[in-house]
């Protein structure tokens, strides 16, 4: 029983202006299977949240299979905004895991500077509720404003104190070369940055970028005859809440990150603090607080602790470390892409693959995607593979 | 008549009684700079989460603002132009809320 991962590959984050969806695809897509020196596999899935908005293309199964020498395998899009690679790699666990596919390869992909301006603003938009909150008005960043305000509000938290947030995953990020951005953030900027939609700012909020991420998954019982460090996932599940914020219980509780983080490390047999690392959805800094509080690592209210002193407890080799490529916010936020980048992350920490961005004996590593404000979130646990 | 006397079907559907949300309080609010196409041309406005009477949060934006905006102020549901939709101009109606007048 188990699935593990034998393929991972990825593009830099960038604005691909002279590229297309396609392209960025394929290239992330033949890294993975070359990695995993296969070249078939039964089925892809693709992790997808704009493809229909951004760049006028659905049905990216049919698109890519041909591309990449897979015509006929089964082959269709997995959406839930930017949670989309999330639930692909979700979709891929339960197709491997249940024997129905011996492999199959998941490809996260989102080419957003097909469209730019207000307009691609407005195509994000269709990830939240179109009658409660699009038609009113409302963006990814707004609603995000709204949620940090209340959060800052009732927790009397000053904008400062989400400053390491920001100021960590940019140090991390200047040492990937696949960022987007990757200059650090002095101390003192973030409160300065131009506001988005305040509380939220250009250092708040991560930067939109083109980019795909490949993984590939197999039996776990096949791995090991397969590749010479395989990563087992020890722990995948996929929870949602009301799309809507104003239909939330409790607007601060980002429920469906505790749902499935909770059996994520149930199924993985362990506690937060097993955990060596965590890739989260940091596409807003109020996020991370959120789900630091989600996962177990802090008190209701307290998650933006971890932010203190500039970042130092969530740096590489410090107490909790977060970000350690970047990000969304340095790495760049390639949309419903997202959660395969994450992946593809932790497979090269956990085969100590993973350069100047190495967390030193990383063997445990939670990843967590959002689709919009916490209204999808897909969770696994990757583990280096057993001794 | 009255918003509160129409018939809101979306909303009905969705649990919300639109007869007794016409009054809340300010739970959250935001400027937006940064706006989709359908609203840029009104940027920057104030979105907010408000706190109906009724309990419930509903997102709209805020309207008639001559101050500061602070979580807590009393607000009441006005309809108003929301957009325009398409090449033809359709205008979308909907609510916003204002600083209570009483």
């Amino acid at each position: 029983m188990g699935v593990s991962i034998i393929g991972a590959g990825m593009t830099p984050v960038r604005e691909h202006w002279s590229r297309g969806l396609d392209d960025l695809a394929v290239e992330a897509g033949a890294i993975a299977l070359r990695d995993a020196d296969l070249s078939h596999v039964d089925a892809l899935y693709v992790g997808n949240g704009y493809g229909g908005a951004f760049n006028r293309q659905t049905q990216l199964g049919s698109l890519l299979s041909a591309r990449l020498g897979l015509s006929t395998v089964e082959a269709y899009t997995c959406e839930a905004g930017e949670a989309s690679g999330g639930v692909a790699l979700r979709t891929g666990y339960l197709a491997v895991e249940s024997g129905a596919v011996a492999s199959a390869l998941i490809i996260g992909v989102e080419k957003s500077t097909d469209i730019v301006g207000s307009a691609r603003v407005s195509a994000r938009g269709v990830s939240l509720d179109a009658d409660l909150e699009s038609i009113n008005g409302a963006t990814l960043t707004a609603m995000a404003g709204l949620l940090m305000r209340r959060y800052m509000h009732e927790y009397g938290v000053s904008l400062a104190q989400f400053e390491g947030f920001s100021l960590n995953a940019h140090q991390n990020g200047s040492r990937n070369k696949f960022a987007l951005f990757r200059n650090r953030l002095r101390s003192g900027a973030f409160v300065r940055a131009p506001m988005l939609a305040d509380p939220v700012s250009l250092f708040d909020s991560a930067p939109d970028g083109d980019g795909a991420a490949a993984v590939l998954l197999v039996k776990s019982e096949l791995a090991a005859d397969l590749a010479p460090y395989p990563v087992a996932v020890i722990g995948s599940a996929v929870a949602t809440d009301c799309l809507a914020l104003q239909d939330r219980a409790d607007p601060l509780e980002l429920r469906a990150a505790a749902i499935s983080a909770a059996s994520c490390l149930e199924q993985a047999g362990l506690a937060p603090g097993d955990l060596d690392a965590l890739e989260l959805h940091d596409a807003y800094t109020v996020l991370t607080a959120l789900s630091l509080e989600a996962i177990g690592f802090s008190e209701r209210g307290s998650g933006w602790e971890w932010a203190r002193d500039e970042g130092a407890r969530i740096a590489p080799n410090a107490d909790l470390p977060l970000s350690a490529f970047g990000g969304l916010k340095s790495r760049g936020n390639p949309g419903g892409a997202t959660g395969i980048y994450q992946a593809v992350e932790a497979v090269l920490q956990l085969k100590g693959q993973a350069g100047d961005s190495q967390i030193a004996g990383a063997r445990n590593i939670l990843i967590q995607n959002i689709g919009g404000l916490g209204a999808t979130v897909a969770t696994h646990i990757l583990s280096a593979a057993n001794d | 008549m009255t918003l509160g006397d129409m018939e809101l079907s979306v909303g009905a559907s969705r649990g919300f009684d639109a007869r007794a949300v016409e009054r809340g309080t300010v739970y959250s609010y935001t400027l937006v700079q940064e706006a989709g196409a359908e609203f840029e041309a009104q940027a920057p406005y104030y979105l907010a989460l408000v706190e109906l009477e009724n309990g419930a949060l509903i997102t709209a934006q805020l309207t008639d603002i001559a101050g500061e905006v602070t979580i807590g102020d009393a607000v009441e549901m006005v309809t108003r132009k929301l957009t325009t939709d398409g090449a033809r101009g359709m205008i979308v109606y909907g609510y916003k809320f204002r600083p209570a007048m009483t």
